[in-house]
Formats: structure tokens, sequence, C-alpha cells
């Protein structure tokens, strides 16, 4: 036993990335494979039952002259309702307004406006989530009495608080990142709680043989042993900052940001659908974006410390 | 007797020195009509009854005795892990409780209890860290003690990478880093396979006489308690008390010949028979009944 370690060790720690390599080829095959999938429904759907359209043109002195008219008539599938994959794609290069910079460029600047609300949001929700777990970890009865009110805070709808804040808060960045946290302090509040509780009873056993106070015991014990619930609260806390932020931007009026793009295309549906469709992509893609970054701060914080940790 | 003196203060939160010349031959723990019922009025399980027990510095002592006997219950009554319902625990002069405040315990349970995210030499620094001592000194420690145990090489691996065994040996090194003035050892080698636990038994016994520190020893092995101890303490259950205590009277130091000792047979029958002896009454080997299940759930409980 001792010494099929000993050769285990002699080769080299254990490296974690021999164990994700293809986990992460397969991760990337699936999300492909799921992309693919989309596109088929999506195109599908409109050979079905879209709108008519025509292919007509030259290529290398070959005259193309191609109608499509679908069988069927779905509402869902018009050029309104549902626009060509290709017509969203190319809705980034064309300008937002007349005379106005692309649409791609539009929409990076005020995705970066919403992260950075995020961001603030994320912080103030987590800092706070944190808070309250280590407070209730402490204590049984404070979990009991409050913790009911917290998961009562996440039945009002976000959207019902959202314009109440903007009346109390002063109107800005900082409304909207308010909101934002509003909705990330509790999955990290329970992450945090279930985390702390974690820790092996044992070990809180053994830091008492060693006289460690409680606050000894939170630091070198229960914060350590929660980590990974921590990690995993923040991913889904990243995505809810960034819906928080968006949802906070509606009834705010600031100019900027994801929120005022999906107003002000909404607004012009009629004239320019893909544009919409545009923004929802992007704001899916930034709700990525920050998921991957806490992934990448988790891994970087617990290399090598934990067992198969970044599961 | 060699010392291990710490490369630095002991915490001034430590309560008194250590006692004086004077109480250097009396016994290190004391243990005097002690009780512990589980659960209230007449409902209450008794796991313990009416226990006397007296241990001297430097000795090794076993308890052993059939499940719910309470000989862990005993252990961590002693260790301030729980408390007598009546009786008291002395230890060096000391309530239990100021001597777990005073840190004079070194605590070694069935599983490691390792921290996964600590490297091995950190584990062992843990205890140095909580007392307050600076880097350099808990590093030159924790390597020590690493070395004491054979595990020198190993101080930059982390636990889950160590085998069974090997990761017993870290609880035991980080049990004796800040040189505690007793070792308690609940089943330390239970998990383990019979080979391992033998070189285990080998290695403990040459730390014992390395480091001079008083073990109170939890087993359910009367081979493993008759080659360790210097006393084995019996038990029975229902309720838990002391039976017998069996001095043995083999030569030190104890290696692998001891095993082949003619006395080293005779003891282990002695232990045997005595264990036997008040096992008969009751029940017999038909199985655990009822209430033993549930002395062993509410020791599990505590």
């Amino acid at each position: 036993m001792t010494r099929t370690a000993t050769v285990q060790l002699a080769a080299g720690p254990v490296r974690r990335s021999v164990a994700s390599g293809p986990s992460r080829r397969a991760k990337a095959i699936a999300l492909v494979g799921l992309l693919a999938a989309l596109l088929l429904v999506w195109e599908g759907a409109k050979w079905l039952g879209g709108d008519p359209w025509r292919l007509h043109g030259s290529l290398l002195g070959i005259q193309i002259d191609y109608e499509h008219v679908p069988p069927l008539q779905w509402r869902i599938a018009t050029d309104l309702a549902l626009p060509h994959v290709w017509s969203i794609i190319g809705t980034f290069a064309e300008p937002a307004q007349r005379n106005g910079p692309i649409l791609a460029q539009v929409l990076f600047g005020n995705a970066l406006f919403t992260f950075g609300e995020a961001l603030v949001g994320f912080a103030i929700g987590a800092t706070l989530g944190l808070g309250l777990g280590i407070f209730f970890s402490q204590s049984r009865t404070a979990e009991r009495a409050f913790v009911p009110y917290v998961v009562a805070s996440q039945t009002v709808p976000i959207v019902a608080i959202a314009p109440l804040v903007v009346i109390f808060l002063p109107v800005g960045w900082l409304a909207v990142a308010i909101i934002a946290a509003y909705l990330t302090f509790f999955p990290v509040t329970m992450g945090a709680l279930r985390g702390l509780r974690s820790a092996d009873p044992r070990a809180v056993e053994l830091m008492r043989s060693f006289a460690s106070s409680p606050r000894q015991i939170l630091w070198k014990l229960r914060l350590p042993a929660a980590t990974p619930y921590l990690f995993a609260s923040f991913r889904i806390a990243a995505s809810a900052s960034v819906v928080g932020a968006i949802i906070g931007e509606l009834p705010s009026g600031i100019p900027y940001g994801l929120g005022s793009s999906i107003l002000n295309f909404k607004q012009y549906y009629i004239s320019g659908p893909e544009k919409l469709w545009a923004t929802i992509i992007v704001a899916a893609m930034l709700g990525l974006v920050f998921v991957g970054l806490v992934r990448a701060a988790e891994s970087w914080w617990s290399r090598g410390r934990y067992r198969g940790n970044g599961t | 007797m060699e010392s291990w003196p710490l490369p630095g203060e002991r915490d001034v939160n430590a309560g008194p020195a250590a006692p004086g010349p004077r109480s250097r031959r009396s016994s290190v723990v004391q243990v005097d009509h002690v009780g512990k019922t589980f659960g209230d009025g007449p409902d209450g399980l008794v796991a313990l009854k009416d226990v006397d027990l007296a241990i001297e510095a430097g000795e090794f002592i076993s308890l052993i005795g059939p499940s719910g006997c309470g000989k862990s219950t005993l252990l961590r009554l002693i260790g301030d892990l729980t408390t007598p319902s009546s009786g008291t625990v002395t230890v060096n002069g000391k309530s239990a409780r100021e001597a777990r405040l005073g840190r004079e315990y070194g605590m070694v349970f069935q599983a490691p209890v390792l921290m996964d995210w600590r490297t091995v030499q950190k584990n062992v620094e843990l205890p140095l860290e909580l007392m307050g001592f600076d880097k350099a000194a808990r590093e030159t420690r924790a390597r020590a003690m690493l070395d004491l145990v054979e595990l020198g090489d190993f101080g930059q691996t982390h636990p889950w990478q160590l085998s069974g065994g090997m990761q017993q040996r870290v609880a035991i090194a980080r049990a004796l880093a800040f040189d505690p003035k007793l070792l308690l050892m609940d089943e330390p080698f239970g998990a383990l396979d019979e080979m391992t636990r033998e070189r285990m038994n080998l290695e403990l016994m040459r730390i014992w006489r390395k480091t001079g520190t008083t073990i109170i020893f939890v087993t359910h092995s009367i081979p493993e308690a008759v080659f360790l101890s210097t006393r084995v303490v019996i038990m029975s259950a229902r309720p838990g008390r002391i039976t017998r205590i069996v001095d043995v009277d083999l030569p030190q130091p104890r290696t692998v010949e001891t095993r082949e000792l003619e006395r080293y047979f005779e003891h282990v029958t002695t232990v045997r028979e005595a264990l036997r002896r008040h096992e008969g009454g009751d029940g017999g080997e038909g199985g655990p009944d009822p209430s033993e299940i549930l002395q062993i759930r509410a020791e599990g409980l505590a």
C-alpha cells in the first residue's frame, strides 16, 4: 500500500491537467454540437415555415437565381419573430444608427458598462453573502431566525424592487450595482452556510484539542473547507449579477449598458429585430465570460490544494 | 528519556509552567469515581460507571474492551472532548479543561483528519501556527517531526497523495509537534491492514522511546495492546467499567522479537481470558443485543 504510493509520488505529484484533458475536449465538442443543433432547429424552422427568400446574383460568372418558398407558414418563424442567423451575425457589422458606429462596437461598450455594474454588485453581494453565511454558521438560532427572511427576499420579484431602489438612490451605476447585489448575495449566503458547515466534525474536535479560538476554527478550518462550495456559489452569483445589472438598468433610464440597448432595440423592433437578438447574444456572452473568470479564479486559488478540484 | 524542547517559548496562555520536580513521579492522569451517562433520567445510557485510574508519567496505557464498554468515552473524558456526569479527571494537577486549554494533549483519531488543502508539512505546522510560533520555528519543528515519523521527503505533498498508513503517521507527527505532555490515541491503526498495523506499532514504540510522552491508547486488538503497553486496562460493558489492569512486564525496547517471546503469548492469553470472563454472563456470542447498539450510537453522537 505504502509502496505503491511511494512509486506514484516518485513519478511526480498527481497532475490535474492529465485528468481534465479529455474532459475539456469533450466539453468543447458538446458545446459545438449544441450550437450546431440550435442552428439546425432555428434555420430548419425557417426553412419549413418562415418567409420566402431569394438568392439572386452571379458567382464566378455563373448566374444564380434561387428562390425558396417554405411549404408552411408559422408566425413564430417569420423574419420579424425569428430573423435568419446570418442576418443576426451580419447586423453586428452594420451601423446601429444612421452614420453611427457599428453595432458590435456599441454593444461592446455597453456590455463593458454593464460588466462594471455587475462586478461591483457581485463584490457587494458576495461580501454580504459571505458575512451572513459566517453569521448564520455560528449559531443555529440565528440561522433559524433569519434564513427564512433571506429566502423570502428572493421570492420578491426583482423587477418590483428595481424601480424602488432607483427611486431611493441617486440614478446611476451604483443603484444598478445594488440591484445586482440583491440577486448575488443569496446564493453566496447559502453556499457559504453549507460550506462552513461541511467541515469534518472530527477536525473541529481536533481544533478544540489544540485549544483553538472560534476565530481560529473559522479561519483555519471552516473557511478553507468551505472554499469549493463558495466558488460554486460565486459561479451562480456571477451570472445572476449580470441579470441583476441588466434588469436594474431598465427602470434607471441610464443611456448606457445592455439594458438600455434592450429597451432601445425593443422599441424599434419592427425596423430591426436582429438587433435585439444580437443584444441577447452579447448579454449571454457577458454572463459566460464572467462565469469563466470566476472559474479561472477558482482554479488559480485552489491549484493543487484540493483533491480533484474544478469539478 | 530524551526531551524535545520547542524552538521558542511556550504560549503565555498555556497556564502555569510544567509541574516542578516534586510532582515528577506522581500521576499525570488521575481519574476518580468517574461516571458518564448519555441522556437524562431513567432512560439515560450509562456509558461509564465509577471508574478509577491513575497513570504515571512515561507510561503507555492501552484501553481495551468490547464495543460499548466506554473506552473511547474514557479517552474523550481525559481529553476534555466531553465532560463527566460524576467524578473528576485531573491532569498534572489541573482539571481536564485547564489541561486542554493549556495544550497538554496531542490527539490521534482513527481517521487521520488531515486538511486536504494543506501540504503535509503545513498540516504538522497547524498546532504550532495556532499557538503563535513564528514561521522559522514552525518549519524547523515540523521538519523534525516528519523526520521522526520517517516522512521527511513528503513535506510538500498533499495528504490525499499518501497511503493510509502514511497519513496516520502525519497525524502522529502533528500530535507530537507541540510536545504535548500526553498523547491520546483512539484506535489510530484500526483502519489499517494487518501488516501496516504491525509496522506502525513498531514505529510508535520507537517514537514513544524517543519522546518519552505518556500515551493512552484505545484499541480493539489484544496483540496490539500487549505489544505496546506497559499496562493494559481491561474494560467491560453495561455499565462501562474497568474490570482488570494487566501489568505487561515485557522487556523494553519492544521489537519484532518481542512478539515471539513466551511471556508475550502468556500476556495475550491473560488479557483474552480477562475479556472473555466478563463477556460470558450476558448475551455472550449471540451478536450484539439492542442495548449495546444503542450504547454505541450514543457514544458516536457525543
